[in-house]
This record gives structure tokens, C-alpha cells and sequence, in this order.
């Protein structure tokens, strides 16, 4: 069972089945029903092992996007990212061990809400944040090689 | 939403509204059922053959660079994740990007602005891993491959997640 799992869960990080019923195509590779592929899919999902079954969008072909940096006092953090992660806009929201120590992801479907949404973080936060949108992107995602 | 650039151009880079609408739907994640793509197409007035077809297409013109499961390193056990930033000379930049970009443990790898004074850092590459040492490890290797072992850099380990989902494009239409 376990192996399966590594399979379900490594193998289909891209060219995922683009058929009518892809999750009885995934069974029939892996030896397992429809209904227990999509049963252990659920049951990732709600883990949060995975995040989705989805499209991995190429950055800036749709919308705008950017990441942010902030340097927050320690002691305000956790409510300043509660601010961050308040706007639907942000999807991603970090702290990292440095005087910038909260990172955030801006989406935004167009340019000027992302700047109306930097704005409004600036206003209610009273912090302004670096903004580092990408200049060009150099890796190419094939998903992520799982080692256990 | 399409904007008036991409009606004249009809770029092959850029996804028409019904792609769009396709990839807003498609942020909540595949359905979990047997037949998610008729789901999604009838959610959208398209058929499932469509929806079918139009992925096809998203992902031979690479707007979808990926199509697939999407993981959650740190519930996998990958919990040291690393964000490398660099200032890298302007001239030398994307050819150590494109280099940067290939290893095996790089997720990510972009240049961005510097922000002087604050931000002298123009190369951002990500590293997950199960444990610091492994990061640190992998880190130095990446340098001294490079030759940029001596080029200011800094690492940043991400500590608590506040947030983390799929990015939404939507402006209304859902």
C-alpha cells in the first residue's frame, strides 16, 4: 500500500491523465479501483498532503503576480500576517529567519489590483513592502521528486 | 478580460477567455470523481471533450507547465525549505540562472529586482528538503559548481506558514 501511495502521489505531478476517467486510468496502472484512487486522492487533499490536482500556470501568462517582503517586529508578526493573509489576493504567506521575516505572494488579475492590494496592506499594516516581481524565470517545473 | 493587445496579436502565449474561465475553475482543483472534466466543462457551459481538448492545448503552448498532482512539501516531511538569494553582476545573471534552474533539488529559480539599499539581491532559487544539513549541503555544492561561492548571498529558511493555497486569477466569474 505504501508504494502505491509514493506512486499516487510522485508519479502524477504531471502528465496527468487528460482521458474521460482519469482516475480509473490511474487504477488501472496502478493495479487499484476507480473508487480507491479517488478515495486516497481525498484523503490526501484533506491531509493536505496534496494541495490539488491542477494546472501549474506559467508565471505572468495570466494576471499579475509578484512576492513581497516585509521586515515586522517580532512581536506584531503573527497579527501583521494575519492582515496579509486576509486579502484573498495572497495565496502564499511566510515568515523566514531574516530581518525581512514575511514573505507573501500577491495574484492578482490585473496589474493595478496588485498595486491597489500592496497599497491596502501598506495602509492597514502601517509597513511598507519591498515588492520583487519576477524578471525572468529559469526553472522548469517537472513537479517534485519525492525520496522516501 | 482579454485585453486588446491579445485580440490583435491572438498570441499563442496568451489563454482567450474561455481559457481563462477554464484555468479560474481549475484553481479549486480537479473534482474528485469519476468524471471531473465533464464537472468542470459543465460548471462552464463546455463540454467535457472541450475541456479536454482546450488542456491539451494550454499545455502544448505552455501556458500550463504543469498539469498534475500538486504536493505539500512540509506535510510531506519536507520541512527545511530555503529560499538562496544572490547578487549575481547584471552581465552574468541569466546564464547562471539557466544553469541555477537545472539541479535536480532546485523548485524555483527567478531573478527579480534588487531594491537598494535594502535588497541587494537579484537571483532567488528554492531548495526543500527533509533537513537543514541536507539544504546547507546542497547549497554549497550549487555555489561551487557554479563558481559563485563567493558572491554575496544570503539563506533564508521559511519558519511558520501563515498561508498557502493555489493562486486565484478570478474577478468575479467563478
Amino acid at each position: 500500500m505504501f508504494s502505491t501511495d509514493k506512486k499516487l502521489l510522485n508519479d502524477y505531478q504531471r502528465d496527468f491523465p487528460l482521458v474521460p476517467r482519469p482516475y480509473a486510468e490511474i487504477g488501472k496502472q496502478l493495479g487499484l479501483s476507480e473508487g480507491e484512487v479517488i478515495d486516497d486522492f481525498s484523503r490526501h487533499q484533506e491531509n493536505k498532503t496534496i494541495s490539488r490536482i491542477g494546472a501549474v500556470v506559467k508565471n505572468g501568462t495570466i494576471g499579475a503576480s509578484t512576492l513581497a517582503a516585509m521586515k515586522v517586529p517580532q512581536e506584531k508578526l503573527v497579527d501583521i500576517a494575519k492582515i496579509v493573509s486576509s486579502f484573498d489576493e495572497v495565496n502564499h504567506n511566510y515568515e523566514r529567519e531574516h530581518s525581512f521575516n514575511l514573505w507573501f505572494v500577491i495574484t492578482a488579475p490585473s496589474e493595478a489590483r496588485l498595486q491597489e492590494v500592496l497599497n491596502e496592506i501598506k495602509n492597514k499594516t502601517g509597513i511598507s513592502a519591498i515588492n520583487l516581481p519576477m524578471v525572468q524565470d529559469y526553472h522548469l517545473d517537472l513537479g517534485f521528486k519525492l525520496s522516501w | 478580460m482579454v485585453n486588446a493587445a491579445s485580440k490583435l496579436h491572438n498570441d499563442d502565449m496568451i489563454a482567450n477567455e474561455d481559457e481563462m474561465a477554464l484555468l479560474e475553475a481549475l484553481c479549486g482543483g480537479l473534482p474528485l470523481a469519476p468524471r471531473p472534466y465533464k464537472i468542470l466543462g459543465a460548471r462552464l457551459g463546455m463540454g467535457e471533450n472541450d475541456v479536454l481538448q482546450s488542456l491539451e492545448s494550454l499545455i502544448a503552448r505552455g501556458i500550463i507547465r504543469r498539469f498534475g498532482v500538486v504536493v505539500q512539501h512540509r506535510r510531506l516531511g519536507y520541512t527545511a525549505n530555503a529560499m538562496v538569494v544572490w547578487d549575481i553582476a547584471d552581465e552574468l545573471v541569466n546564464d547562471i540562472g539557466k544553469r541555477m534552474g537545472k539541479f535536480d533539488f532546485v523548485t524555483l529559480c527567478y531573478q527579480r529586482p534588487r531594491r537598494l539599499p535594502d535588497w541587494p539581491y537579484n537571483l532567488f532559487c528554492m531548495v526543500h528538503g527533509a533537513q537543514r544539513e541536507t539544504v546547507l549541503a546542497q547549497v554549497r555544492e550549487l555555489a561551487d559548481d557554479l563558481g559563485i561561492s563567493d558572491v554575496p548571498n544570503e539563506i533564508l529558511f521559511s519558519s511558520r506558514q501563515f498561508k498557502q493555497r493555489g493562486a486565484r486569477y478570478g474577478n468575479g466569474h467563478k
